[in-house]
Protein backbone atom coordinates (compact mmCIF):
# COMPACT_ATOMS: atom_id res chain seq x y z
CA UNK A 1 0.00 0.00 0.00
CA UNK A 2 1.37 3.38 -0.99
CA UNK A 3 0.30 6.02 1.86
CA UNK A 4 -0.61 9.31 1.26
CA UNK A 5 0.50 12.75 2.25
CA UNK A 6 -1.06 13.99 5.19
CA UNK A 7 -3.51 16.82 4.56
CA UNK A 8 -5.27 17.96 1.08
CA UNK A 9 -3.31 19.39 -1.19
CA UNK A 10 -3.01 21.43 -4.48
CA UNK A 11 -3.28 19.36 -7.94
CA UNK A 12 -3.82 21.10 -11.52
CA UNK A 13 -5.73 20.18 -14.25
CA UNK A 14 -3.56 18.99 -16.82
CA UNK A 15 -6.10 17.68 -19.43
CA UNK A 16 -9.97 16.59 -19.57
CA UNK A 17 -10.76 14.93 -22.58
CA UNK A 18 -14.65 13.14 -23.20
CA UNK A 19 -14.60 10.00 -24.87
CA UNK A 20 -18.33 8.86 -25.23
CA UNK A 21 -20.28 9.13 -22.29
CA UNK A 22 -16.81 9.42 -20.19
CA UNK A 23 -14.86 12.34 -18.98
CA UNK A 24 -10.96 11.67 -18.53
CA UNK A 25 -9.11 13.66 -16.36
CA UNK A 26 -5.38 13.88 -15.98
CA UNK A 27 -4.29 15.62 -13.23
CA UNK A 28 -0.51 16.87 -12.19
CA UNK A 29 0.54 15.66 -8.71
CA UNK A 30 3.72 17.46 -8.09
CA UNK A 31 5.53 15.35 -6.00
CA UNK A 32 2.83 12.68 -5.14
CA UNK A 33 3.84 9.40 -4.72
CA UNK A 34 3.00 7.06 -7.10
CA UNK A 35 -0.31 5.02 -6.65
CA UNK A 36 -0.85 1.25 -7.18
CA UNK A 37 -3.43 -0.29 -9.10
CA UNK A 38 -6.94 -0.49 -7.04
CA UNK A 39 -6.11 2.47 -4.73
CA UNK A 40 -8.04 5.90 -5.10
CA UNK A 41 -8.43 9.27 -4.61
CA UNK A 42 -10.48 11.56 -2.97
CA UNK A 43 -10.87 14.68 -5.18
CA UNK A 44 -13.02 18.13 -4.97
CA UNK A 45 -13.01 21.60 -7.04
CA UNK A 46 -11.20 24.21 -5.28
CA UNK A 47 -13.86 26.74 -6.79
CA UNK A 48 -17.42 25.86 -7.14
CA UNK A 49 -17.22 23.39 -5.17
CA UNK A 50 -21.18 23.82 -3.38
CA UNK A 51 -22.39 25.82 -6.49
CA UNK A 52 -24.64 22.73 -7.40
CA UNK A 53 -27.93 20.80 -7.29
CA UNK A 54 -29.05 21.43 -3.49
CA UNK A 55 -26.17 22.89 -2.65
CA UNK A 56 -23.66 20.17 -3.20
CA UNK A 57 -21.27 18.70 -3.48
CA UNK A 58 -20.33 19.82 -0.16
CA UNK A 59 -17.82 16.25 0.66
CA UNK A 60 -14.81 15.13 -1.48
CA UNK A 61 -15.78 12.58 -4.13
CA UNK A 62 -14.26 9.31 -4.21
CA UNK A 63 -11.76 7.97 -7.71
CA UNK A 64 -10.10 5.27 -8.71
CA UNK A 65 -7.19 5.95 -10.41
CA UNK A 66 -6.61 4.88 -13.92
CA UNK A 67 -3.24 5.04 -13.85
CA UNK A 68 -0.10 7.45 -12.24
CA UNK A 69 3.53 8.03 -12.20
CA UNK A 70 6.00 10.30 -12.02
CA UNK A 71 3.58 13.46 -10.60
CA UNK A 72 0.72 12.67 -13.36
CA UNK A 73 -2.35 10.97 -12.05
CA UNK A 74 -5.38 9.79 -14.79
CA UNK A 75 -9.07 9.39 -14.11
CA UNK A 76 -12.11 8.45 -15.87
CA UNK A 77 -15.56 9.95 -14.61
CA UNK A 78 -19.05 10.04 -15.54
CA UNK A 79 -21.14 12.77 -14.43
CA UNK A 80 -24.27 11.29 -12.75
CA UNK A 81 -24.60 14.30 -9.87
CA UNK A 82 -23.37 17.41 -8.62
CA UNK A 83 -19.75 16.02 -7.56
CA UNK A 84 -19.05 14.81 -11.10
CA UNK A 85 -20.52 17.23 -12.76
CA UNK A 86 -18.32 19.76 -11.16
CA UNK A 87 -15.23 17.74 -11.63
CA UNK A 88 -16.37 17.08 -15.19
CA UNK A 89 -16.17 20.78 -15.84
CA UNK A 90 -12.52 21.78 -14.95
CA UNK A 91 -10.76 23.58 -17.58
CA UNK A 92 -7.01 22.69 -18.11
CA UNK A 93 -4.78 24.74 -15.50
CA UNK A 94 -7.79 25.19 -12.81
CA UNK A 95 -6.58 23.64 -9.19
CA UNK A 96 -8.42 20.76 -7.49
CA UNK A 97 -7.64 19.14 -4.24
CA UNK A 98 -6.68 15.86 -3.56
CA UNK A 99 -5.86 13.46 -1.13
CA UNK A 100 -4.51 10.02 -1.65
CA UNK A 101 -3.39 7.52 -3.02
CA UNK A 102 -6.11 5.61 -0.29
CA UNK A 103 -7.00 1.81 0.47
CA UNK A 104 -5.25 -1.24 -0.50
CA UNK A 105 -5.27 -2.52 -3.95
CA UNK A 106 -4.97 -5.69 -5.93
CA UNK A 107 -2.83 -8.41 -5.23
CA UNK A 108 -1.30 -11.21 -7.66
CA UNK A 109 -3.16 -13.78 -8.48
CA UNK A 110 -1.69 -17.07 -6.44
CA UNK A 111 -0.68 -20.82 -7.44
CA UNK A 112 -0.16 -19.56 -11.02
CA UNK A 113 -4.03 -18.85 -11.59
CA UNK A 114 -4.71 -16.75 -14.56
CA UNK A 115 -6.00 -13.60 -14.15
CA UNK A 116 -9.44 -12.77 -15.47
CA UNK A 117 -10.51 -8.74 -15.22
CA UNK A 118 -14.32 -8.30 -15.51
CA UNK A 119 -15.89 -5.25 -14.81
CA UNK A 120 -18.26 -2.46 -16.52
CA UNK A 121 -18.96 1.26 -16.59
CA UNK A 122 -16.76 3.18 -13.99
CA UNK A 123 -15.33 0.06 -12.68
CA UNK A 124 -13.36 0.26 -15.65
CA UNK A 125 -10.21 2.91 -14.37
CA UNK A 126 -8.48 0.49 -11.61
CA UNK A 127 -8.93 -2.56 -13.96
CA UNK A 128 -7.41 -0.80 -17.10
CA UNK A 129 -4.35 -0.20 -14.23
CA UNK A 130 -4.03 -3.69 -12.90
CA UNK A 131 -4.44 -5.14 -16.36
CA UNK A 132 -1.27 -3.00 -17.39
CA UNK A 133 0.83 -3.27 -13.83
CA UNK A 134 -0.10 -7.55 -14.92
CA UNK A 135 1.20 -7.77 -18.51
CA UNK A 136 4.78 -5.29 -17.19
CA UNK A 137 4.92 -8.43 -14.66
CA UNK A 138 4.99 -11.01 -17.07
CA UNK A 139 1.25 -11.96 -16.73
CA UNK A 140 -1.36 -12.22 -19.73
CA UNK A 141 -4.89 -10.80 -18.24
CA UNK A 142 -8.26 -11.42 -19.73
CA UNK A 143 -10.31 -8.43 -19.76
CA UNK A 144 -13.75 -8.27 -19.88
CA UNK A 145 -15.97 -5.12 -19.72
CA UNK A 146 -19.57 -4.30 -19.87
CA UNK A 147 -21.34 -1.37 -20.76
CA UNK A 148 -24.72 -0.49 -20.95
CA UNK A 149 -24.40 1.18 -24.64
CA UNK A 150 -22.11 2.20 -27.46
CA UNK A 151 -21.65 5.52 -25.85
CA UNK A 152 -20.28 4.05 -23.01
CA UNK A 153 -18.66 1.23 -24.88
CA UNK A 154 -16.43 3.60 -26.74
CA UNK A 155 -13.91 4.20 -23.89
CA UNK A 156 -12.37 0.89 -24.32
CA UNK A 157 -12.06 1.00 -28.17
CA UNK A 158 -8.46 2.00 -27.49
CA UNK A 159 -7.53 -1.87 -25.58
CA UNK A 160 -7.00 -4.47 -28.53
CA UNK A 161 -7.73 -7.40 -26.62
CA UNK A 162 -11.07 -6.64 -24.62
CA UNK A 163 -13.91 -8.92 -24.87
CA UNK A 164 -17.21 -6.05 -24.83
CA UNK A 165 -20.78 -6.89 -23.67
CA UNK A 166 -23.76 -4.37 -23.48
CA UNK A 167 -26.83 -4.19 -22.44
CA UNK A 168 -28.73 -2.96 -25.69
CA UNK A 169 -26.22 -5.19 -28.11
CA UNK A 170 -24.59 -2.13 -29.79
CA UNK A 171 -21.32 -3.45 -29.08
CA UNK A 172 -19.63 -6.95 -28.57
CA UNK A 173 -21.76 -9.54 -26.83
CA UNK A 174 -25.62 -8.65 -26.13
CA UNK A 175 -26.05 -9.46 -22.91
CA UNK A 176 -24.56 -9.25 -19.25
CA UNK A 177 -20.55 -9.29 -18.92
CA UNK A 178 -21.16 -12.27 -16.22
CA UNK A 179 -22.24 -14.64 -19.20
CA UNK A 180 -18.67 -13.79 -20.30
CA UNK A 181 -16.80 -14.51 -17.13
CA UNK A 182 -19.14 -17.62 -16.53
CA UNK A 183 -18.13 -18.70 -20.57
CA UNK A 184 -14.08 -18.09 -19.62
CA UNK A 185 -14.57 -20.06 -16.04
CA UNK A 186 -16.48 -22.42 -17.82
CA UNK A 187 -13.10 -22.68 -20.28
CA UNK A 188 -10.82 -23.13 -17.63
CA UNK A 189 -11.39 -22.56 -14.08
CA UNK A 190 -7.89 -22.58 -13.06
CA UNK A 191 -8.12 -18.08 -12.26
CA UNK A 192 -8.56 -15.66 -10.01
CA UNK A 193 -11.00 -12.82 -11.20
CA UNK A 194 -10.53 -9.22 -10.42
CA UNK A 195 -13.99 -7.04 -10.15
CA UNK A 196 -15.00 -3.49 -9.99
CA UNK A 197 -18.16 -1.87 -11.59
CA UNK A 198 -21.85 -1.43 -10.10
CA UNK A 199 -23.13 -3.03 -6.94
CA UNK A 200 -25.34 -5.69 -9.18
CA UNK A 201 -22.55 -6.88 -11.36
CA UNK A 202 -20.30 -7.21 -8.24
CA UNK A 203 -22.65 -9.26 -6.29
CA UNK A 204 -23.26 -11.75 -9.30
CA UNK A 205 -19.80 -11.93 -9.94
CA UNK A 206 -18.94 -12.32 -5.71
CA UNK A 207 -21.91 -15.54 -6.16
CA UNK A 208 -20.58 -17.04 -9.24
CA UNK A 209 -17.43 -17.00 -7.85
CA UNK A 210 -17.64 -18.48 -4.78
CA UNK A 211 -19.87 -20.67 -6.22
CA UNK A 212 -17.06 -22.26 -8.40
CA UNK A 213 -14.25 -21.81 -5.57
CA UNK A 214 -12.42 -19.60 -7.70
CA UNK A 215 -10.48 -16.98 -5.89
CA UNK A 216 -11.77 -13.03 -6.51
CA UNK A 217 -10.72 -9.78 -5.33
CA UNK A 218 -13.58 -7.12 -5.19
CA UNK A 219 -13.05 -3.40 -5.96
CA UNK A 220 -16.11 -2.23 -3.87
CA UNK A 221 -17.25 1.17 -4.15
CA UNK A 222 -19.70 3.33 -1.51
CA UNK A 223 -20.43 6.27 -0.28
CA UNK A 224 -17.79 7.90 1.06
CA UNK A 225 -17.31 10.85 3.35
CA UNK A 226 -13.58 10.66 4.53
CA UNK A 227 -11.80 8.21 2.46
CA UNK A 228 -9.32 7.28 5.68
CA UNK A 229 -10.94 5.82 7.78
CA UNK A 230 -12.30 8.55 10.11
CA UNK A 231 -16.37 8.63 9.72
CA UNK A 232 -17.17 4.87 9.86
CA UNK A 233 -19.26 5.81 6.73
CA UNK A 234 -18.50 3.78 3.62
CA UNK A 235 -18.94 0.68 5.38
CA UNK A 236 -19.50 -3.19 3.78
CA UNK A 237 -21.53 -6.66 5.71
CA UNK A 238 -18.50 -8.67 6.14
CA UNK A 239 -19.30 -12.93 6.15
CA UNK A 240 -18.30 -13.06 9.58
CA UNK A 241 -20.43 -10.61 11.12
CA UNK A 242 -19.42 -6.89 11.81
CA UNK A 243 -18.98 -4.21 8.72
CA UNK A 244 -15.36 -3.40 7.25
CA UNK A 245 -14.28 0.20 6.46
CA UNK A 246 -14.05 0.30 2.26
CA UNK A 247 -11.49 3.27 2.52
CA UNK A 248 -8.95 1.62 4.47
CA UNK A 249 -10.05 -1.91 4.74
CA UNK A 250 -10.69 -2.43 0.73
CA UNK A 251 -11.21 -0.79 -1.18
CA UNK A 252 -10.14 -3.88 -2.78
CA UNK A 253 -11.84 -7.11 -0.75
CA UNK A 254 -11.74 -10.91 -1.20
CA UNK A 255 -15.15 -12.04 -2.31
CA UNK A 256 -14.81 -14.53 0.56
CA UNK A 257 -14.55 -11.78 3.09
CA UNK A 258 -18.09 -10.11 2.38
CA UNK A 259 -21.51 -11.01 3.02
CA UNK A 260 -23.17 -9.34 -0.08
CA UNK A 261 -22.06 -5.94 -1.71
CA UNK A 262 -24.99 -3.65 -0.83
CA UNK A 263 -26.83 -2.36 -3.43
CA UNK A 264 -27.11 1.22 -2.57
CA UNK B 1 0.72 29.26 19.40
CA UNK B 2 -0.67 30.44 22.47
CA UNK B 3 -1.04 27.31 25.00
CA UNK B 4 -4.75 26.76 26.86
CA UNK B 5 -5.34 25.54 30.12
CA UNK B 6 -8.20 22.93 29.74
CA UNK B 7 -8.82 21.34 33.10
CA UNK B 8 -5.18 21.21 34.53
CA UNK B 9 -3.99 19.84 31.67
CA UNK B 10 -1.59 21.97 29.23
CA UNK B 11 -2.83 22.19 26.13
CA UNK B 12 -0.57 23.63 23.11
CA UNK B 13 -3.53 25.46 21.04
CA UNK B 14 -7.24 25.45 21.66
CA UNK B 15 -8.23 23.15 18.71
CA UNK B 16 -9.28 19.44 19.44
CA UNK B 17 -10.98 16.97 17.31
CA UNK B 18 -14.98 15.66 17.70
CA UNK B 19 -15.06 12.79 18.98
CA UNK B 20 -15.68 10.22 16.21
CA UNK B 21 -14.61 11.96 13.59
CA UNK B 22 -11.12 11.55 13.34
CA UNK B 23 -9.71 8.16 13.77
CA UNK B 24 -5.42 8.53 14.44
CA UNK B 25 -5.04 4.60 14.65
CA UNK B 26 -6.35 4.64 10.91
CA UNK B 27 -4.72 7.59 10.06
CA UNK B 28 -1.42 6.54 11.04
CA UNK B 29 -1.88 3.68 9.02
CA UNK B 30 -2.99 5.64 6.38
CA UNK B 31 -0.54 9.32 6.49
CA UNK B 32 2.42 7.17 8.42
CA UNK B 33 4.50 9.12 10.68
CA UNK B 34 3.81 12.77 8.78
CA UNK B 35 0.74 12.59 10.97
CA UNK B 36 2.43 12.56 14.04
CA UNK B 37 5.05 15.13 13.01
CA UNK B 38 2.03 17.76 12.41
CA UNK B 39 -0.93 16.41 14.45
CA UNK B 40 -3.68 18.30 14.48
CA UNK B 41 -5.53 18.48 17.97
CA UNK B 42 -3.78 19.84 20.53
CA UNK B 43 -5.62 16.68 22.63
CA UNK B 44 -7.18 13.69 20.99
CA UNK B 45 -10.59 12.81 21.72
CA UNK B 46 -11.45 9.10 21.21
CA UNK B 47 -14.57 7.89 19.55
CA UNK B 48 -17.50 7.00 21.82
CA UNK B 49 -16.80 3.83 23.58
CA UNK B 50 -19.41 1.59 24.79
CA UNK B 51 -19.47 -1.74 27.78
CA UNK B 52 -20.26 -3.71 24.87
CA UNK B 53 -18.69 -4.24 21.28
CA UNK B 54 -21.16 -2.51 18.54
CA UNK B 55 -21.21 -3.14 14.60
CA UNK B 56 -22.62 -0.17 14.08
CA UNK B 57 -25.88 0.60 11.49
CA UNK B 58 -26.67 -0.62 8.37
CA UNK B 59 -25.39 0.97 5.57
CA UNK B 60 -26.18 3.25 4.11
CA UNK B 61 -24.39 5.19 6.64
CA UNK B 62 -24.09 8.83 4.84
CA UNK B 63 -26.10 11.26 3.70
CA UNK B 64 -25.03 15.06 1.96
CA UNK B 65 -27.08 17.84 3.17
CA UNK B 66 -26.36 21.49 1.44
CA UNK B 67 -23.01 22.44 3.28
CA UNK B 68 -23.20 19.36 5.68
CA UNK B 69 -23.92 15.87 5.89
CA UNK B 70 -25.69 13.24 7.78
CA UNK B 71 -24.32 10.69 9.87
CA UNK B 72 -26.28 7.50 11.07
CA UNK B 73 -23.07 5.38 12.22
CA UNK B 74 -24.19 4.06 15.29
CA UNK B 75 -21.39 4.39 17.58
CA UNK B 76 -19.48 0.99 16.16
CA UNK B 77 -16.48 0.06 18.76
CA UNK B 78 -14.59 -2.59 20.25
CA UNK B 79 -16.09 -2.51 23.40
CA UNK B 80 -14.50 -1.09 26.79
CA UNK B 81 -12.10 -4.33 26.73
CA UNK B 82 -11.19 -4.11 23.43
CA UNK B 83 -10.70 -0.24 23.58
CA UNK B 84 -8.71 -0.81 26.79
CA UNK B 85 -6.70 -3.75 25.33
CA UNK B 86 -6.24 -2.64 21.58
CA UNK B 87 -6.75 0.82 20.99
CA UNK B 88 -5.11 2.09 24.38
CA UNK B 89 -1.71 1.60 23.87
CA UNK B 90 -1.71 3.15 20.62
CA UNK B 91 -3.87 6.18 21.47
CA UNK B 92 -1.10 6.67 24.43
CA UNK B 93 1.74 7.10 22.11
CA UNK B 94 0.03 9.79 20.43
CA UNK B 95 2.21 13.34 21.16
CA UNK B 96 -1.28 15.03 22.47
CA UNK B 97 -3.28 14.73 26.00
CA UNK B 98 -6.17 11.85 25.19
CA UNK B 99 -9.81 12.23 26.56
CA UNK B 100 -11.52 8.93 26.24
CA UNK B 101 -15.49 9.21 25.62
CA UNK B 102 -17.84 7.39 27.12
CA UNK B 103 -21.71 6.25 26.40
CA UNK B 104 -23.95 4.22 28.61
CA UNK B 105 -27.48 4.15 28.86
CA UNK B 106 -28.17 3.46 32.53
CA UNK B 107 -26.31 4.89 35.52
CA UNK B 108 -24.68 1.98 36.10
CA UNK B 109 -22.64 1.48 32.41
CA UNK B 110 -21.96 4.64 32.94
CA UNK B 111 -20.33 3.97 35.96
CA UNK B 112 -18.16 1.12 34.86
CA UNK B 113 -17.09 2.58 32.08
CA UNK B 114 -15.64 5.73 34.06
CA UNK B 115 -14.50 3.78 36.88
CA UNK B 116 -12.27 2.20 33.90
CA UNK B 117 -10.86 4.70 32.62
CA UNK B 118 -10.21 5.67 36.04
CA UNK B 119 -7.73 3.34 36.39
CA UNK B 120 -5.80 4.25 33.01
CA UNK B 121 -2.99 6.49 33.78
CA UNK B 122 -3.06 7.46 29.84
CA UNK B 123 -6.55 8.79 29.72
CA UNK B 124 -6.41 12.20 31.16
CA UNK B 125 -10.06 13.21 31.30
CA UNK B 126 -13.33 11.34 30.07
CA UNK B 127 -15.99 12.58 28.40
CA UNK B 128 -20.05 11.53 28.68
CA UNK B 129 -21.59 11.32 25.74
CA UNK B 130 -25.27 11.76 26.91
CA UNK B 131 -27.45 11.52 23.74
CA UNK B 132 -28.31 8.14 24.98
CA UNK B 133 -31.60 7.08 25.67
CA UNK B 134 -32.44 6.60 28.90
CA UNK B 135 -33.26 2.58 29.11
CA UNK B 136 -36.67 3.79 31.78
CA UNK B 137 -37.78 7.04 30.03
CA UNK B 138 -37.12 6.69 26.13
CA UNK B 139 -35.38 10.18 26.37
CA UNK B 140 -31.98 10.83 25.75
CA UNK B 141 -29.94 11.35 28.94
CA UNK B 142 -28.98 14.73 28.58
CA UNK B 143 -32.42 16.02 26.98
CA UNK B 144 -33.82 16.17 30.67
CA UNK B 145 -31.58 17.92 33.28
CA UNK B 146 -33.02 15.96 36.00
CA UNK B 147 -32.17 12.58 34.21
CA UNK B 148 -28.65 13.59 34.30
CA UNK B 149 -28.38 15.06 37.35
CA UNK B 150 -29.07 11.97 38.89
CA UNK B 151 -26.09 10.09 36.23
CA UNK B 152 -23.87 12.37 37.63
CA UNK B 153 -24.79 11.79 40.89
CA UNK B 154 -23.50 8.11 40.78
CA UNK B 155 -20.66 8.88 38.21
CA UNK B 156 -19.36 11.57 39.73
CA UNK B 157 -18.25 9.71 42.90
CA UNK B 158 -16.28 7.10 40.09
CA UNK B 159 -13.22 9.27 39.37
CA UNK B 160 -11.41 12.50 40.01
CA UNK B 161 -9.83 13.10 36.44
CA UNK B 162 -11.58 15.91 34.60
CA UNK B 163 -15.18 15.21 33.29
CA UNK B 164 -16.71 16.63 30.46
CA UNK B 165 -20.15 16.21 29.46
CA UNK B 166 -21.34 16.02 26.00
CA UNK B 167 -24.57 18.03 25.54
CA UNK B 168 -26.98 16.86 23.12
CA UNK B 169 -28.42 20.40 21.06
CA UNK B 170 -31.64 18.21 20.78
CA UNK B 171 -33.52 19.54 23.62
CA UNK B 172 -35.45 22.41 24.70
CA UNK B 173 -32.95 24.49 26.76
CA UNK B 174 -29.42 23.48 26.70
CA UNK B 175 -28.56 25.52 28.87
CA UNK B 176 -30.41 24.13 31.72
CA UNK B 177 -29.02 20.84 30.93
CA UNK B 178 -25.50 22.34 31.10
CA UNK B 179 -26.32 23.90 34.55
CA UNK B 180 -27.57 20.86 35.64
CA UNK B 181 -24.38 18.96 34.88
CA UNK B 182 -21.82 21.91 36.52
CA UNK B 183 -23.96 21.52 39.74
CA UNK B 184 -23.58 17.76 39.99
CA UNK B 185 -19.65 18.73 39.42
CA UNK B 186 -18.90 18.18 35.96
CA UNK B 187 -14.95 20.04 35.23
CA UNK B 188 -16.25 21.38 31.55
CA UNK B 189 -18.87 20.73 28.87
CA UNK B 190 -18.61 20.09 25.09
CA UNK B 191 -21.14 21.16 22.42
CA UNK B 192 -23.05 20.83 20.02
CA UNK B 193 -23.36 17.12 19.01
CA UNK B 194 -25.20 16.86 15.90
CA UNK B 195 -28.91 17.66 15.75
CA UNK B 196 -31.19 14.94 14.91
CA UNK B 197 -31.93 14.64 11.25
CA UNK B 198 -33.31 12.35 8.46
CA UNK B 199 -33.19 11.84 4.62
CA UNK B 200 -35.22 10.26 1.96
CA UNK B 201 -34.19 7.89 -0.83
CA UNK B 202 -33.52 9.38 -3.55
CA UNK B 203 -35.87 7.45 -5.87
CA UNK B 204 -38.85 9.05 -4.65
CA UNK B 205 -40.28 6.64 -2.28
CA UNK B 206 -40.59 8.11 0.79
CA UNK B 207 -38.43 5.42 1.96
CA UNK B 208 -35.70 6.55 4.97
CA UNK B 209 -32.43 6.60 3.04
CA UNK B 210 -29.89 5.96 5.97
CA UNK B 211 -30.02 2.14 7.49
CA UNK B 212 -30.54 3.70 10.59
CA UNK B 213 -33.58 5.99 9.52
CA UNK B 214 -32.54 8.68 11.39
CA UNK B 215 -28.95 10.30 11.86
CA UNK B 216 -27.64 13.66 13.02
CA UNK B 217 -26.59 16.62 10.93
CA UNK B 218 -23.23 17.92 10.64
CA UNK B 219 -21.07 20.52 9.39
CA UNK B 220 -21.35 24.32 8.39
CA UNK B 221 -25.30 24.14 7.77
CA UNK B 222 -25.17 23.67 11.94
CA UNK B 223 -22.77 26.37 12.51
CA UNK B 224 -25.58 29.06 13.94
CA UNK B 225 -26.75 26.87 15.57
CA UNK B 226 -24.29 26.06 17.40
CA UNK B 227 -23.12 29.40 17.91
CA UNK B 228 -26.13 29.86 19.49
CA UNK B 229 -26.05 27.39 21.85
CA UNK B 230 -22.61 27.35 23.22
CA UNK B 231 -23.25 31.51 23.50
CA UNK B 232 -25.98 30.55 26.00
CA UNK B 233 -24.19 27.92 27.44
CA UNK B 234 -20.97 29.89 28.10
CA UNK B 235 -23.34 32.43 29.56
CA UNK B 236 -25.03 29.92 31.89
CA UNK B 237 -22.16 28.12 33.86
CA UNK B 238 -18.73 28.94 35.51
CA UNK B 239 -16.85 25.79 33.73
CA UNK B 240 -14.95 25.71 30.60
CA UNK B 241 -16.95 25.49 27.65
CA UNK B 242 -15.83 23.48 24.57
CA UNK B 243 -17.26 24.50 21.22
CA UNK B 244 -18.24 22.86 18.05
CA UNK B 245 -20.61 22.64 15.41
CA UNK B 246 -19.51 23.55 11.56
CA UNK B 247 -16.17 25.07 11.99
CA UNK B 248 -13.87 25.32 9.17
CA UNK B 249 -11.62 28.48 9.21
CA UNK B 250 -9.72 30.05 12.27
CA UNK B 251 -12.35 32.76 12.00
CA UNK B 252 -15.35 30.13 13.23
CA UNK B 253 -13.05 28.92 15.86
CA UNK B 254 -12.56 32.66 16.96
CA UNK B 255 -16.17 33.30 17.24
CA UNK B 256 -16.61 30.19 19.10
CA UNK B 257 -14.21 31.78 21.92
CA UNK B 258 -15.14 35.11 22.12
CA UNK B 259 -18.78 33.66 23.02
CA UNK B 260 -17.00 32.00 25.82
CA UNK B 261 -15.98 28.69 24.95
CA UNK B 262 -11.67 27.58 25.87
CA UNK B 263 -11.41 24.70 23.33
CA UNK B 264 -13.13 24.37 19.92
CA UNK B 265 -13.27 21.16 18.31
CA UNK B 266 -13.16 20.26 14.82
CA UNK B 267 -15.04 17.63 12.87
CA UNK B 268 -16.52 17.27 9.44
CA UNK B 269 -13.94 19.85 8.13
CA UNK B 270 -11.62 16.54 8.90
CA UNK B 271 -13.25 14.54 6.44
CA UNK B 272 -12.88 17.02 3.84
CA UNK B 273 -9.26 18.23 4.36
CA UNK B 274 -7.20 15.58 6.78
CA UNK B 275 -4.91 18.39 8.49
CA UNK B 276 -8.11 20.60 9.03
CA UNK B 277 -7.18 20.73 12.69
CA UNK B 278 -3.49 22.20 12.44
CA UNK B 279 -4.81 25.08 9.43
CA UNK B 280 -7.45 26.43 11.72
CA UNK B 281 -5.04 26.42 14.87
CA UNK B 282 -3.08 28.23 12.57
CA UNK B 283 -5.23 31.01 11.13
CA UNK B 284 -6.15 31.24 14.83
CA UNK B 285 -3.05 32.17 15.89
CA UNK B 286 -2.64 34.49 13.11
CA UNK B 287 -6.23 35.87 13.48
CA UNK B 288 -5.28 36.43 17.51
CA UNK B 289 -1.79 38.10 16.69
CA UNK B 290 -3.22 40.72 14.88
C1 LIG C 1 -13.30 3.70 -4.07
C2 LIG C 1 -14.20 4.35 -5.08
C3 LIG C 1 -13.76 4.51 -6.38
C4 LIG C 1 -14.58 5.15 -7.33
N1 LIG C 1 -14.10 5.31 -8.60
C5 LIG C 1 -14.83 5.97 -9.51
C6 LIG C 1 -14.32 6.22 -10.82
O1 LIG C 1 -13.18 5.84 -11.15
N2 LIG C 1 -15.09 6.91 -11.70
C7 LIG C 1 -16.34 7.36 -11.36
O2 LIG C 1 -16.99 7.99 -12.20
N3 LIG C 1 -16.85 7.12 -10.15
C8 LIG C 1 -16.13 6.45 -9.21
N4 LIG C 1 -16.64 6.24 -7.95
C9 LIG C 1 -17.99 6.70 -7.67
C10 LIG C 1 -17.99 8.18 -7.40
O3 LIG C 1 -17.35 8.45 -6.16
C11 LIG C 1 -19.43 8.69 -7.36
O4 LIG C 1 -19.96 8.57 -8.64
C12 LIG C 1 -19.52 10.12 -6.90
O5 LIG C 1 -19.26 10.21 -5.52
C13 LIG C 1 -20.89 10.68 -7.20
O6 LIG C 1 -20.98 12.00 -6.69
P1 LIG C 1 -22.04 12.98 -7.34
O7 LIG C 1 -22.11 14.19 -6.49
O8 LIG C 1 -21.73 13.19 -8.77
O9 LIG C 1 -23.39 12.16 -7.26
P2 LIG C 1 -24.40 11.96 -6.02
O10 LIG C 1 -25.52 12.92 -6.10
O11 LIG C 1 -23.60 11.94 -4.76
O12 LIG C 1 -25.02 10.55 -6.35
C14 LIG C 1 -24.31 9.35 -6.28
C15 LIG C 1 -25.20 8.32 -5.61
O13 LIG C 1 -25.27 8.65 -4.22
C16 LIG C 1 -26.62 8.57 -3.75
N5 LIG C 1 -27.04 9.93 -3.37
C17 LIG C 1 -27.84 10.82 -4.00
N6 LIG C 1 -27.97 11.95 -3.31
C18 LIG C 1 -27.23 11.79 -2.19
C19 LIG C 1 -26.96 12.62 -1.05
N7 LIG C 1 -27.49 13.82 -0.92
N8 LIG C 1 -26.14 12.12 -0.09
C20 LIG C 1 -25.60 10.89 -0.21
N9 LIG C 1 -25.83 10.06 -1.25
C21 LIG C 1 -26.63 10.52 -2.23
C22 LIG C 1 -27.41 7.96 -4.83
O14 LIG C 1 -27.42 6.57 -4.65
C23 LIG C 1 -26.66 8.33 -6.09
O15 LIG C 1 -26.84 7.42 -7.11
C24 LIG C 1 -15.86 5.61 -6.98
C25 LIG C 1 -16.30 5.44 -5.66
C26 LIG C 1 -15.49 4.83 -4.72
C27 LIG C 1 -15.97 4.70 -3.32
C1 LIG D 1 -19.47 10.79 11.33
C2 LIG D 1 -19.62 11.39 12.69
C3 LIG D 1 -19.45 10.58 13.82
C4 LIG D 1 -19.60 11.10 15.10
N1 LIG D 1 -19.41 10.28 16.19
C5 LIG D 1 -19.53 10.78 17.45
C6 LIG D 1 -19.28 9.97 18.58
O1 LIG D 1 -18.91 8.80 18.47
N2 LIG D 1 -19.43 10.53 19.82
C7 LIG D 1 -19.78 11.85 20.00
O2 LIG D 1 -19.87 12.30 21.15
N3 LIG D 1 -19.99 12.65 18.93
C8 LIG D 1 -19.87 12.16 17.67
N4 LIG D 1 -20.06 12.99 16.57
C9 LIG D 1 -20.39 14.43 16.78
C10 LIG D 1 -19.16 15.31 16.63
O3 LIG D 1 -18.18 15.03 17.61
C11 LIG D 1 -19.54 16.80 16.70
O4 LIG D 1 -20.16 17.05 17.94
C12 LIG D 1 -20.49 17.24 15.60
O5 LIG D 1 -20.20 16.57 14.40
C13 LIG D 1 -20.47 18.76 15.35
O6 LIG D 1 -19.23 19.23 14.88
P1 LIG D 1 -18.85 19.42 13.30
O7 LIG D 1 -19.97 20.19 12.68
O8 LIG D 1 -17.55 20.13 13.29
O9 LIG D 1 -18.75 18.04 12.73
C14 LIG D 1 -19.92 12.48 15.27
C15 LIG D 1 -20.07 13.29 14.14
C16 LIG D 1 -19.93 12.77 12.86
C17 LIG D 1 -20.09 13.67 11.68
S1 LIG E 1 -15.03 7.12 4.03
FE1 LIG E 1 -14.84 7.76 6.09
S2 LIG E 1 -14.32 5.88 7.05
FE2 LIG E 1 -14.36 5.32 4.98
Amino acid sequence: MTQAPFGRRRGVLASIRKVGAYHLLEVVDRGGPDPEPGQFYMLAAVSGWGAGTDERPFLPRAFSCMGGSAGRVWFMLEDIGPGTHRLARLQKGEPLWLTGPLGHGFRMPEDGRRPILTGGGVGVPPLVMWSQALVERGARPTLQFGFRDAAHAAVAASFDTVQIATDDGSVGHHGLVTELLAAELHRDPHATVYSCGPPGMLEAIRRMCLEREVPAQLALESGMACGFGACFGCVVPLSGGGYARVCVDGPVLDATAIDHVPAH
Amino acid sequence: MSAVDFCGIELAHPIVNGSGTFDAIAAHAVFGDALLEDFPFSAFVSKTITLAVRDGNPPPRLWETPSGMINSIGLPNKGLAGYLEHDLPKLAALPVPLITNVMGSTAGELCELVAACDGQEAIRAIELNVSCPNVKTGLDIGADPASLAEVMRAVRPQTAKPLIVKLTPNTADVALVAAAAEAEGADAVSLINTLRATAQHPDGSGRPWLGGVTGGMSGPAIRAVALAQVTAVAARVSIPVVGMGGVQRGEHAAQLLRAGATLVAVGTESFRDSAAGSRIARELDRLEAR
